[in-house]
């Protein structure tokens, strides 16, 4: 037991008649920047690695897997329940259903909410949740024009039905059409939003960009100390073993303040140096009811305790999403900020981490935006994810909730502390907070 | 139902738009104690920037006036004089106005062309010294930028703009028959080229942010904020503000250019316009097409171009002395009070005179999705009012569904709408074939086919599942209310609504009080209305209402002409050279002439004789033939799919000699023709207010105008009898009483006007 949290006497967060739920251990392949050494594999290659990962850290036997959930967002068109692909190529039992979910940023926590929800209601004893990206390779598709005539052509049944198809054929129809990096209902791309949100909170560059250096020094730190211990190695089919991410550039106040603003030119606030990067990875957690981990031998490392979904404006509160959940998720435990030891946010732009700062921070917002007489106050920044996050770390988008989680469980057990408060914003103006329990020693 | 469309100068009225702003912005910035005494203009320091803020007092809108001119004057002077500061930024206060445009009652005021002149040229000294600044200053543009406006930021060093549905740029100028004379004619065609100078100074165009940025009218675009630690308004012209001083940094300091990076067209362009023989081509061309559609109706768009072209031709010198010259000469004309008037006419016809209804419409029930049912339902759903539209059949149904769905889609190919957003305002219609969810509706409008048995029949059925507090409106184009009312249990909630097609283009409302219909219900249905966006009439029960009963004895005399063996072409062009947006055959074949037929019948049964002179076997004999006009394919005119030169339908030629009377030579020559047309209209609409079918006579003019297409140069049938003068009119008239008869009677307001030529309409 860590000193200071034999003189906290917490409760636990048990629940009458609800089954306590934990988590066993998680890992997750190194995240890296698209491009790199994932830059030819397929996503379910690395999902994939996760799991083999997960398998090899935890030595469950395959068979008591009941169920897998996995999360990601851009989907290959061939592998559409990656879930199922990368389990079968993992050699889990072919007896075991998966199926993947889509909740943009938040898809992790919304396949590890799945299970508890498949575990609380006594659907499942074990369940295996993650989450994969793959930036390197998307899918670029042929115009709707295109596809319209190839699909016709398909029908066609004589010559000249086929001809008087392609008499149809205009050179534009070649013209390809790219996932849109865009929210859909607003055409804002992510980056253009969090500037605004950031100038909308009178947010400097400055600060953001000593937040983002903030981040890439904590991550350097926790690298270099071997912290990072959900971090499995990957044998890149004909590359080099992968055995570390690669997105951490501590550089200097200095050298980022040359940067050009990125989405909002010529005088925006988010570069790129003060955003979070593209990545490749993928990530996967073993969660099971208390009692069958402890038959089964295992000394789980957390507890997964109350979350909690919320949405808002996809157009001006975008990336709001951890200011909303945090006061519900607190509310709906029974805690309040003090109680929280590790703070887990996710980090997709400097400004964005900030404005929600400046949001729980202000009276005015929680009266006038969130029905709140007071403010929710802030996170003290030296429970805020002392590891980095996912401006260093990297952020595969639908990998990275489980790495949140795993890095909450894993501060507690090092830092000591009971509880930990992991929050993420996601596209759609969505957001996501949950309560995790450290496991007693 | 009166069809009308609306095209040409007519279609432009839009760029007035009533500015709304949400209250005034507090903000703490340091001020000299010295300079605490201006009204209007106001600034402060911030480093080496000046910031000016703009502010009139007591008003919704920024306005150039002497007051403002003369502040502004001091304030850069002051800014000039200093040492400590180096660049300036000018900004208003008010959000969703930067300077809505030149005070249009300054002009009115003025007796002569020279005082105007003055006017234009005291500002014309004033932009070119802040062009000529030494020391950068910045146009931070938030909301409306129009006219005066406009000119002062162009003259500026640098400009900014929000990027809002709010900010818009534009010379609405030339819609008040005026000209942008404060330089804009000399300084546009420099900044955004030539063919687009005119272009934004002879329609009057709004233009939004975003395109003034391609253009070249801005520089820099700022992206509206969303909620922060402030009201978003607030912040985002905060954030305007703080940008727009690192823009004037970067210009004092040299570090920004003020100069823009032009496209290859523009380059082309730019090349193309040095070339005497490209520029006279283009004026030539230019003055071709103003030529075409104003029919040398409108003095303004004409004298723009030359405008131009002296500045250009001759020089800045003599450019900014003819503009200064013209702007005076324009404000003084018929055309120009004409079209202020109508401005000022429409200011007025855009508010509630009932005030605030006692509860607002949130739900709204439409009945019919004809084309009427569902052009309501169009503006309505766009509005965020959540619209039942109920009809008989599923085909009908599906029709009205489309057209709605339609229209929105169009606003998404023209970029004012996102699919997304188009999405979501189609939501908010829900399309069925019963009475569901009538229980929650807080008006209903029905738009079924115009039969009094029919009409009567819906009300019954609609009162029985309504709840309360429910208003009842009926839209018909020539059926009394109270007629319609009479079977109502509640006659007070029950009023009539007449829209003109196709709704979602047509300005116009006309709404229909009973001696019965409560103030409340009024309020109501004035509220829907504005919300609708449409500029609304408030008149009396009767026949015909007001803008049917004015059009009834013009179409008379339309098929006297015709008898008289005009042709329909000849007639048109007769019609549209006297500033008609349509011609008056063509009008008959676009409302349909079975429903022209119908209007002359009960409106001839309840006027008698002073509805007569053409003989209305014609429209039965075209009715019979299935001459319907434009909807059957076939009326005056052929109409064909894709085929663009309507011709004339032969088959007409046997109906028109069977019908054919000897023309009266004295009465018969073009003018005449057009003022037959014209007087009986005039004469009707101020038999109207004579009887106080019209409240007053700006909502006549208005009526006129935006309902009907009355020549907008003449301002409207009071407008117009105020500018050409009463006698000259009854004098016209009693010509014509003296070959047709009781028709051409003036009515005894009418004649008083004539005997006492002080009295007018507009005082």
């Amino acid at each position: 037991w860590h000193h200071s949290v034999q003189t906290k006497t917490k409760k636990t967060l048990a629940k009458p008649n609800i089954r306590n739920i934990v988590v066993v251990d998680g890992v997750r392949t190194p995240f890296l920047l698209s491009g790199t050494s994932y830059k030819d594999l397929m996503p379910h290659d690395v999902a994939r690695a996760a799991l083999t990962g997960l398998l090899h850290r935890t030595s469950v036997p395959k068979e008591v897997v009941d169920y897998i959930i996995f999360g990601t967002v851009i989907q290959e068109v061939k592998t559409s329940n990656v879930a199922r692909e990368a389990a079968l190529g993992a050699g889990f039992s072919d007896k075991t259903p998966a199926h993947t979910v889509t909740m943009a940023c938040i898809s992790a926590n919304q396949a590890m909410t799945t299970g508890v929800g498949l575990i609380a209601s006594g659907q499942c004893d074990v369940v295996v949740a993650g989450g994969v990206e793959l930036m390197s390779d998307i899918p670029i598709r042929h115009s709707r024009k295109m596809r319209k005539l190839m699909l016709d052509l398909n029908k066609a049944k004589s010559v000249g039905q086929r001809l008087s198809v392609i008499s149809k054929f205009r050179l534009n129809f070649l013209a390809p059409e790219l996932p849109a990096v865009a929210e859909f209902s607003t055409s804002e791309t992510m980056g253009h939003s969090a500037d605004r949100l950031a100038a909308a909170f009178a947010v400097s560059r400055l600060e953001q960009d000593e937040y983002a250096l903030r981040s890439h020094s904590l991550a350097k730190k926790a690298q270099d100390e071997g912290l990072l211990s959900d971090v499995v190695p990957f044998k890149v089919p004909g590359k080099d073993t992968v055995t570390k991410d690669n997105g951490i550039r501590p550089s200097s106040l200095e050298q980022m303040a040359k940067l050009k603003p990125a989405f909002i030119r010529p005088y925006g606030t988010v570069t790129a140096a003060n955003s979070s990067f593209l990545t490749d990875g993928a990530s996967a957690m073993l969660i099971m009811a208390e009692e069958k981990a402890l038959a089964m031998g295992y000394k789980p490392k957390a507890y997964l305790r109350d979350f909690m979904y919320v949405s808002q404006d996809p157009k001006d509160q975008l990336l709001l999403g951890p200011t909303y959940a945090t006061p519900k998720v607190l509310e709906k435990a029974g805690l309040t900020m003090n109680d929280i030891d590790a703070f887990e946010f996710h980090e997709a732009f400097s400004g964005q981490i900030l404005a929600n700062f400046k949001a729980m921070d202000s009276d005015w917002f929680a009266q006038n935006y969130m029905g709140r007489k007071t403010k929710i106050g802030l996170p003290p920044l030296e429970k805020f994810n002392n590891w980095g996050g996912s401006l260093s770390l990297g952020h595969p988008f639908g990998a990275t909730g489980c790495r949140l989680v795993m890095a909450a469980a894993n501060r507690l057990r090092k830092e000591g502390g009971q509880y930990g408060l992991v929050a993420a914003c996601a596209a759609g103006g969505q957001g996501h907070a949950m309560i995790v329990e450290a496991y007693p020693k | 139902m009166v069809a009308c469309r609306a095209i040409g100068i007519l279609g432009r009225f839009s760029a007035f738009r009533i500015l709304r702003s949400r209250g005034y912005i507090c903000r703490n910035f340091t001020e000299s104690s010295a300079l605490l005494t201006r009204t209007h203009i106001n600034y402060g320091v911030k480093g080496d920037v000046a910031v000016i803020r703009i502010n009139s007092p007591n008003s919704k809108v920024n306005t150039l006036n002497k007051e403002l001119h003369s502040e502004f004057i001091e304030v850069m002077n002051e800014i000039w004089a200093s040492d400590q500061i180096r660049s300036a930024v000018l900004i208003s206060s008010k959000p969703g106005c930067f300077i809505a445009g030149a005070d249009i009652n300054m002009l009115a005021a003025c007796k002569t062309p020279q005082e105007v002149t003055q006017i234009s040229q005291e500002a014309q000294r004033t932009f070119e010294k802040l062009e000529k600044s030494t020391k950068p200053v910045v146009a931070a543009i938030s909301g409306s930028c129009l006219g005066g406006g406009l000119e002062l930021a162009v003259s500026c060093q640098y400009r900014i703009a929000t990027k809002d549905r709010k900010t818009v740029l534009g010379t609405p100028e030339v819609l008040l028959g005026i000209l942008p004379g404060a330089g804009g004619t000399q300084r546009l065609p420099k900044m955004v080229g030539v063919p687009a100078a005119f272009d934004m100074m002879l329609t009057g165009r709004n233009i939004r942010a975003d395109r003034a940025k391609k253009m070249g009218l801005v520089d820099q675009l700022v992206e509206p904020l969303g909620p922060g630690l402030k009201p978003p308004e607030e912040r985002t012209i905060e954030y305007l503000e703080e940008v727009a001083i690192t823009f004037a940094k970067g210009l004092a300091d040299k570090k920004i250019s003020p100069k823009r990076d032009k496209g290859l067209v523009e380059k082309l362009t730019a090349y193309a316009m040095t070339i005497p023989f490209v520029r006279q081509q283009v004026y030539k061309k230019v003055e071709e097409k103003v030529r075409k559609q104003t029919k040398g109706l409108y003095p303004a768009p004409l004298k723009i171009i030359d405008v131009v072209k002296t500045g250009i031709e001759q020089g800045s010198d003599a450019g900014y002395l003819s503009e200064s010259q013209k702007f005076g000469e324009l404000a003084m004309t018929k055309e120009s009070k004409a079209l202020m008037g109508l401005y000022h006419g429409q200011v007025l016809c855009k508010k509630n005179k009932f005030g605030a209804p006692q509860k607002d419409v949130k739900h709204l029930a439409i009945l019919g999705a004809g084309l009427m049912g569902a052009g309501i339902a169009q503006v309505s759903v766009d509005k965020g009012l959540k619209t039942l539209l109920k009809d008989a059949t599923l085909t009908g149904l599906g029709r009205g569904q489309q057209q709605v769905f339609k229209g929105l889609n169009d606003k998404v190919k023209k970029k004012a709408l996102t699919s997304f957003e188009r999405d979501s305002i189609f939501s908010n219609l829900t399309g069925q074939l019963d009475y569901q969810g009538f229980e929650k509706a807080d008006m209903v409008i029905e738009a079924v086919f115009e039969d009094l048995s029919l009409k009567h029949r819906v009300l019954k059925e609609v009162e029985a599942v309504i709840p309360d507090h429910c208003v009842f409106a009926s839209n018909t184009s020539a059926l009394p209310i109270s007629e319609i009312a009479a079977v109502s249990k509640r006659p007070e909630k029950v009023i009539g609504m007449h829209y003109f097609s196709p709704v979602d283009k047509m300005q116009l409302l006309e709404i229909i009080t009973t001696e019965k219909t409560s103030k409340d219900t009024s309020a109501s249905a004035v509220a829907v209305g504005l919300k609708q966006g449409k500029v609304i009439i408030v008149v009396k029960d009767g026949p015909g209402f007001y803008t049917t009963r004015c059009l009834a004895p013009m179409m008379s005399e339309v098929i006297r002409i015709l008898q008289e063996g005009v042709d329909p072409k000849k007639l048109d062009s007769l019609t549209t050279s006297f500033g008609f947006p349509v011609g008056a055959a063509t009008l008959v074949d676009e409302v349909g002439v079975d429903v022209a037929k119908h209007v002359a019948e009960d409106l001839g049964k309840a006027f008698g004789e002073r509805f007569g002179g053409g003989n209305p076997e014609l429209l039965t004999q075209m009715v019979s033939k299935g001459f319907l006009g434009r909807k059957s394919g076939k009326g005056f005119y052929i109409y064909q799919e894709g085929v663009k030169n309507k011709n004339l339908n032969s088959d007409m030629d046997s109906i028109l000699a069977s019908l054919k009377i000897p023309p009266k030579s004295e009465v018969s020559s073009d003018e005449d023709i057009q003022f037959r047309l014209v007087t009986s209209f005039v004469n009707e609409a101020v038999m109207c207010l004579q009887e106080g079918i019209l409240a007053t006579p700006a909502e006549g003019d208005i009526g006129a105008v935006f309902g009907l297409g009355f020549p907008p140069c003449l301002g409207g049938p009071f407008c117009f009898v105020d500018l050409y003068g009463a006698q000259k009119l009854v004098d016209r008239l009693k010509k014509y009483e003296a070959a047709y008869g009781k028709q051409f009677t003036p009515c005894q307001l009418l004649a008083d006007h004539a005997n006492s030529p002080n009295k007018k309409f507009y005082q």
